[in-house]
């Protein structure tokens, strides 16, 4: 008897002496926290800011690759800058790629279907990007951040990193606007997870909403020179604005060329900023000592490193002969033969030695496309280039760009300024407009034989220029549409139409179809019409 | 008058053997007690034997005096021995009772928290015993009962040493979560998770070992597993010490492996024409004049050896096996190799008159690796055949590599053997699996039994990848050679606790069963973040230190049970189970989960009207539901809304700082447990005292609350997807088993099975909302490209259809190619070559159909045995009907862009560039979705028992065997079972001859 019951005591003992028991179903991460312990602290919100900024730069929290935002694609495929530069020069006069990578020949043809997987991630990372956006907006509320005990300090901190975190709204939801028309409206309100679907925008309510925004952020943002490099400031809402007025038209059929003009003369007498004065320095690893840039979109070589971004703008135009010459790009691993251009860009070069602006690369190469999938058909850009003035080499001399890319330049708002002045908006007139048009011309030959004069700045006229001046900075869609080229027969270059001689394009694809996963999750969504 | 006759045949039989004086009478009953007519009774060693009488008894003249050891067998009967010592002219009385083997009803088998008799089960449940299972170099557990049970589909992964198999039981019922089945082995649960350093993390279980596996493959069998259970359970039971006699044996298996199976890629011949027929001068400059097959190049003819040594017996009524094995294997890629050290000690002792039953189990695994580099299967087959292996420089190691100027070409393929020689992989892994089981019958009531299990498991990883810094693999990668560390350790706990109380009540006829339980187990993971280094062991520039020293990850489960048997009249039989699950992967409003299920059996054979069918000897008819759950979704944290903290290399720029980022993770609050319902039906037969019998189920699973990632609407969550529940997948089939023994003589028994299962799976909702016109989710990436996937997921379809054009032929069956001049002289459009199939005159992604699906409509396993006196010779078949096959490496390398690639380099390809000849890649044209039905001889061995020798003191048996023996299949690809349905640069199964030998002391 006594055994048994020493037995029994063992068992019992055993079992006590296992920790075993249901509050240790109660774990929390290892190495994470919460969004219930994340905004505790007021040094943490810069780093979530930061994501914000980041969701433009990099896929995801590792670096190059891993741990993704978005995930159904390759992880370099998500990344915000490579879409966006996809879409708005693919289907352009501007470039044309090789691959072979799931839908992307769409793209070079105009084809797309809404189920075109670069269509469908671009999409999401901008929405994604306005989600991050909320989510700060959100948590980063006055109210909220009196409850937490935030000292003075701490608040007006928050508040300035809140008015970027509403311009960077603001731009995802612009190129909503431009790129997809009718976008879901979501605000910091919007219920979480998926619990509800959110309404869709009507293009004129999405302008107006932007417009809204910016004009309060306005006031409320740093200005440059409050500020620090890589953030958002006064100029680059100016900006934004100025860009969401040239295209009014296009966006809510008014023209808004007064108060494009009203936001450029803003960033103007500004004085802060002044031209590159070498125009191929813009696209360096070292550009971001340049006065010229508004806003950028920062990258890094060892610290901000990514497939996407100027990593790929770096790499994919370097193939076949340039090749060779990988290491004068800053990337001794070499080319993904991708990019390269059509004759209806090029030949808007009418002078190669003299314009500091061309920048092909022809040998070994043919002008004319025979075959999209051939790198060698169609003249190669050498556009960015991961060295620095000095011709040093980037961080990373292998792989990783340091190339931040000029998202707004003081370049396009002269353009802006003549355009909008072209067309008619008052606060311009033509005689800035043309001397404007010949500082960047004086810059890119190095003299003054190129000027023009106010005859010749015509809407065709400007056109070009900007096609000279911005190509490949992701403009060029963009740019077609506001002036009526992108579809339809008026302007036929190679491959449009997914034809090598080019072929008129039906309206509808001005807007890039809502993504059919999203109209299948949502059921509040209307398709764009013609998809 | 019948003794007389009896006697008179007795000596009739034996006349010649009547000369010896002394002579061995005996009795052969069953377990019942009943007289054994027919039963074969033999002197081991001898020749001389004979048959029981109608009573059972049999009279042998021994041939010589002292010890004679006497066999005796009957078919469905274990085999009996018993040592007879008689004297000069005297006689030896025996009586032997005879105990049933696997195929009676009577087996006891192993099922979740107990066992039973075959006889009584209600569920679906598998049991394969050590005397069955696949014989050879089997290196991981699971092959060892491959084609054996119906239902049960185990696809190897590749040929390398110790690579594991998919295992599905009756199909997946998931489709983000996992489909592996549960796998206990003796009572301790295993985690699904891999361990580094380890090729499978079954293979650090000695298959030599094991005793019995039995597979649960209904909920009513499996429910008592709750949130583990939905893909069914496999238990394995290890081989346990039994007697008190010292009994040494030692087995070893030694073989030889060579590939027989190539990748059919153009000769150096063919490749040469093809490469001249372009009249590109940059391009035909490039090539060489050898003639090198790289496949035949990178392959070998591998010898392993496995070797077990095993002691068994009890010190002092101390019943105990230790078993020792050594496995040394060496795969058919060049340098591939496993060698693993196992120590498996099981100790049992027993107190209190039986009352308290203590065991130990400890097994203990020391494995160590050299992985070869795969990646030169595909480089292989795409490196140019016209180059030599070698060069005269002595740069890059002296390979052959494609150079631009001094450095090597970027963008080439590398050479295969550089790769592989100049990659040095190696890990060493260590495994402990033990528990301690303490069950307790009462004293004051010997009905009811406590039983305490504690157990572990946890292994221990350590491994590393050198590069030597003269490859030129890598190069380009910043860092001269590499040299990259890795640690993992794992640590799961487990405490099981159950009552049991099981009475048998007379007046009612009835049997009562029942127990209940409490389960707890916790898995830690923890893993150093170490950064790479160069060759030289400096840090390799641009890469920063990782901003969290260890990765960590613990989830614990914590569950009730129950379980009710019930037994009527020895004829009915009801079983009734309850689970209740508590996982930290849930929110506390979702964090538990209740799983029931409920069977019943019938008994018809006991019966009046069936008791008196004479050649019936079993019909049972059961009929089983259940509802299981599903957890293991790899995250941990779904349910809470996590800030990720980012890497130093995925920093922020302002100003001239950089800042880390915090990012908001996606997450559902209300996740919770996918669970699948399942209902089953099935009968048992038996005729001939079971000389047929098999059984034949039919089953519905329904997994509802389905775990799958989905894309949410857009803004409304941290990602464009969500993993959530959501949705529904069915699968349903039938199974139908046959085993019979055609033939039982004495010295002849021939044995044959047969089971075939059709599955057919279905997904039956994706979204949150009845509106299911959503294409899918896109799966199944691909080789060629980035980022392309050729199978997608889609409402009303079964899972990884294929999704692809639909590719149009000229009227020489040659597939259009874009570009293409026709017969006519015009030039093909996209329309020419793919099927416009929305007619909207493009084609586009609104093209792609769905079309054909991996998965097999049906799979057959056929066995068969030959007993001949000392011979034995068996067959294993496996067969899969309706299965397709993604044609990966034909439609990556078999276009002549990849041949000639843009930069200088030539690559070679597969040879169905002679059939397609497409000049661009066309990985989405259906084209290359083929047929991949095949029969495959698994296993063939034959064996030879030389009896007792060497004075009687040792059994030899000697066997061979060859597995993958052949393969009839039109697939035109390197193997046509692969699981996910992609053939692309699989490691290849080669065919495996082994020589054994086993002693028994």
């Amino acid at each position: 008897m006594k055994n048994q019951i020493l037995l029994v005591l063992g068992i019992v003992s055993l079992i006590g002496l296992f920790p075993g028991c249901v509050k240790d179903l109660d774990r929390q991460p290892y190495n994470l926290e919460t969004s219930l312990t994340v905004y505790e602290k007021p040094e943490n919100y810069i780093h979530v800011l930061a994501k914000c900024y980041a969701g433009l730069a990099v896929s995801g929290q590792s670096g190059p690759a891993g741990n993704a935002d978005l995930v159904g694609i390759d992880e370099g495929f998500s990344q915000y800058l490579r879409q966006f530069w996809q879409l708005q020069e693919l289907p352009t006069d501007e470039a044309v790629i090789a691959w072979n990578d799931g839908t992307i020949q769409e793209l070079n043809k105009m084809t797309w279907s809404s189920r075109n997987e670069f269509v469908t991630v671009l999409y999401n990372r901008i929405m994604y990007q306005i989600t991050l956006c909320n989510e700060f907006i959100r948590q980063s509320e006055e109210s909220r951040l009196n409850d937490r005990g935030f000292s003075e300090a701490d608040k007006s901190k928050i508040a300035k990193y809140r008015s970027e975190a509403r311009f960077l709204k603001a731009l995802s939801m612009f190129h909503g606007l431009d790129l997809y028309g009718n976008i879901p409206n979501t605000s910091d309100e919007t219920k979480f997870p998926g619990g509800e679907f959110p309404e869709q925008f009507t293009k004129t309510a999405l302008f107006n909403y932007i417009e809204k925004e910016l004009l309060e952020v306005e006031g409320l943002i740093s200005s440059r020179t409050e500020s620090e490099y890589g953030r958002a400031n006064k100029s680059a809402v100016q900006m934004l604005l100025a860009k969401l007025y040239l295209n009014a038209k296009v966006f809510t059929g008014t023209e808004r060329n007064t108060d494009a003009l009203t936001y450029s003369n803003k960033i103007l007498n500004s004085g802060s900023y002044s031209l590159e004065p070498t125009y191929r320095h813009l696209f360096f690893a070292d550009n971001n000592n340049s006065n010229e840039i508004i806003f950028p979109i920062c990258f890094d070589g060892t610290r901000t490193k990514t497939y996407g971004g100027t990593t790929y703008l770096v790499h994919a135009p370097v193939g076949g002969p340039t090749w060779f010459a990988a290491d004068s790009f800053g990337i001794s691993a070499g080319g993904w033969f991708g990019l390269r251009t059509t004759s209806g860009l090029y030949d808007k070069f009418t002078d190669s030695t003299a314009d500091g602006r061309y920048l092909f690369f022809t040998s070994g190469h043919t002008k004319e496309i025979a075959t999209l999938a051939t790198f060698t058909n169609g003249y190669g850009v050498r556009k960015f280039r991961n060295i620095n003035k000095d011709l040093s080499k980037g961080s990373d001399p292998v792989n990783f760009a340091d190339i931040d890319f000029p998202l707004f330049r003081l370049a396009e708002v002269y353009l802006t300024y003549a355009e909008a002045t072209v067309r008619g908006g008052a606060g311009g007139d033509i005689g800035t407009a043309v001397s404007y048009i010949n500082q960047l011309r004086e810059r890119a030959y190095g003299n003054s034989n190129a000027n023009i004069t106010a005859a010749n700045l015509t809407l065709d006229f400007i056109l070009d220029e900007r096609a000279k001046e911005l190509y490949w900075e992701g403009h060029r869609r963009t740019d077609l549409i506001r002036f009526g080229k992108f579809t339809g027969g008026s302007y036929i270059w190679p491959w449009k139409g997914g034809v090598s001689s080019g072929t008129s394009v039906a309206d509808n694809y001005n807007l890039y179809p809502i993504p059919f996963a999203d109209i299948t999750a949502n059921p509040n969504l209307k398709q764009n019409s013609g998809y | 008058m019948t003794k007389l006759l009896q006697t008179l045949l007795v000596i009739f039989c034996f006349g010649f053997t009547t000369s010896y004086s002394q002579t061995i009478n005996g009795t052969v009953l069953d377990e019942t007690g009943q007289s054994m007519i027919g039963a074969a009774v033999r002197i081991q060693g001898t020749t001389i034997g004979m048959t029981t009488n109608l009573d059972g008894k049999f009279s042998i003249a021994a041939p010589k005096e002292g010890t004679n050891i006497i066999e005796i067998s009957f078919i469905g009967y274990q085999k009996e021995t018993r040592s007879v010592n008689v004297k000069k002219g005297q006689t030896a009385d025996l009586n032997i009772k005879m105990v049933p083997n696997g195929n009676n009803l009577n087996e006891v088998v192993v099922i979740g928290y107990g066992s039973t008799e075959k006889k009584d089960l209600t569920g679906a449940v598998a049991s394969v015993n050590s005397k069955d299972f696949l014989k050879g170099n089997i290196t991981t557990p699971e092959q060892l009962i491959s084609g054996k049970v119906a239902g049960v589909q185990i696809t190897p992964n590749g040929g390398s040493p110790g690579s594991g198999s998919t295992i599905r039981i009756r199909g997946g019922s998931s489709l983000n979560a996992s489909n592996d089945p549960l796998i206990v082995i003796d009572g301790v649960p295993l985690a699904n998770d891999g361990i580094a350093g380890s090729p499978n993390p079954l293979s650090l279980i000695n298959p030599n070992d094991i005793e019995n596996m039995t597979i649960l493959k209904d909920a009513s069998a499996t429910a008592i597993y709750g949130s583990r259970a939905s893909n069914g359970v496999i238990i394995i039971t290890t081989k346990k010490g039994k007697t008190d006699n010292f009994k040494v044996e030692f087995n070893s298996a030694n073989s030889v492996a060579s590939v027989t199976r190539l990748v059919d890629v153009l000769s150096a011949d063919e490749f040469r024409n093809i490469i001249k027929s372009t009249n590109d001068s940059n391009k035909i400059k490039l090539m060489g004049n050898a003639n090198t097959n790289w496949q035949k190049e990178i392959y070998r003819t591998a010898i392993s050896s496995d070797n077990l040594l095993n002691f068994s017996g009890g010190i002092k009524n101390l019943p105990y096996r230790l078993s020792l094995g050594y496995l040394n294997q060496n795969g058919v890629l060049i340098t591939d190799n496993m060698k693993r050290g196992t120590a498996n000690l099981n100790i049992s002792k027993s107190f209190f008159q039986d009352h308290l039953k203590v065991e130990v189990n400890q097994k203990a695994t020391l494995s160590n690796s050299t992985f070869a580099n795969q990646g030169a299967i595909g480089a292989a087959i795409s490196f140019d055949p016209t180059q030599e292996i070698r060069t005269n420089s002595n740069r890059f190691g002296g390979y052959f590599e494609w150079l631009n100027g001094k450095n090597p070409n970027a963008l080439a393929v590398r050479n295969p053997i550089g790769l592989i020689e100049q990659r040095l992989d190696q890990s060493q892994v260590f495994r402990n699996i033990g528990n301690l089981q303490v069950d307790y019958k009462f004293h004051f009531l010997p009905e009811l039994r406590a039983n305490l299990n504690v157990g572990y498991d946890i292994s221990r990883s350590n491994g590393t990848v050198t590069v030597t810094d003269s490859a030129a693999s890598n190069y380009f990668s910043n860092s001269k050679g590499q040299f990259a560390p890795y640690i993992q350790n794992r640590d799961n706990k487990l405490l099981e606790f159950y009552l049991n109380y099981k009475k048998e009540l007379k007046k009612i006829k009835s049997v009562i069963d029942v127990i209940g339980g409490y389960s707890y187990q916790d898995w830690y993971f923890s893993s150093p973040n170490i950064r790479s280094l160069q060759g030289n062991l400096d840090t390799i520039p641009g890469t920063l230190a990782p901003v969290f020293p260890f990765a960590l990850s613990q989830n614990t489960l914590v569950s009730f049970y129950g379980r009710l048997n019930y037994t009527f009249n020895g004829k009915y039989l009801f079983t009734g189970t309850l689970r209740d699950d508590g996982s930290s992967r849930f929110s506390k409003s979702a964090r538990w989960g209740l799983f029931p299920s409920a069977a019943f059996a019938w008994r018809i054979i006991e019966e009046k009207p069936f008791k008196k069918m004479k050649h019936l000897s079993d019909l049972k008819l059961r009929l089983g539901y259940g509802v299981t759950g599903q957890q293991d979704v790899g995250v941990n944290f779904n349910y809470l809304p996590i800030y990720s903290k980012s890497e130093n290399t995925a920093q922020y720029q302002f100003g001239n700082q950089f800042f880390y980022t915090l990012r908001p993770s996606r997450y559902d609050e209300a996740f919770k447990w996918e669970s699948t319902t399942t209902y089953n039906g099935g009968i048992d037969y038996g005729f001939f005292k079971g000389r047929i019998n098999g059984s034949i189920d039919l089953y519905y699973k329904k997994t509802q609350d389905l775990i799958a990632e989905i894309d949410v609407p857009a803004g409304t969550n941290f990602n464009n997807r969500v993993l959530t529940n959501v949705g529904s997948v069915e699968n349903k089939g039938v199974e139908f088993i046959i085993n019979t023994v055609p033939i039982a003589k004495k010295d002849l028994e021939w044995t044959f099975g047969f089971n075939i299962t059709a599955n057919k799976n279905k997904i039956l909702a994706l979204s949150r909302f009845t509106s299911d016109t959503a294409i899918g989710n896109l799966v199944g990436g691909i080789a060629g490209g980035v980022g392309n996937t050729i199978q997608i997921n889609t409402v009303g379809q079964q899972i990884n259809t294929f999704y692809v054009y639909e590719q149009k032929y000229d009227s020489n069956g040659k597939p259009i190619e874009i570009g293409d001049t026709s017969s006519t002289g015009a030039i093909y459009t996209d329309k020419d070559a793919y099927q416009d199939r929305n007619g909207d005159g493009k084609i586009n992604s609104a093209d792609l159909y769905r079309h054909k699906n991996p998965a097999p409509k049906f799979f057959i396993g056929i066995n068969s045995q030959v007993t001949f006196k000392n011979w034995t010779f068996g067959i294993l078949a496996r067969g899969s009907f309706g299965n397709y096959m993604y044609r990966n490496v034909a439609s990556n390398t078999g276009n002549r862009n990849s041949l000639l690639p843009a930069s200088p380099t030539l690559s070679n390809g597969s040879s169905d560039i002679l059939n397609s000849q497409f000049r661009a890649p066309q990985y989405f044209s259906d084209y290359y979705i083929q047929k991949a039905w095949f029969v495959r001889v698994d296993n063939i061995n034959i064996g030879y028992s030389f009896g007792r020798i060497l004075k009687n003191k040792v059994n030899l048996r000697v066997f061979a065997t060859i597995q993958n023996a052949f393969l009839i299949t039109k697939y035109k690809g390197v193997d046509p079972e692969i699981f996910n349905g992609i053939d692309n640069n699989l490691y290849p199964r080669p065919r495996i001859f082994s020589l054994g030998v086993n002693i028994q002391i």
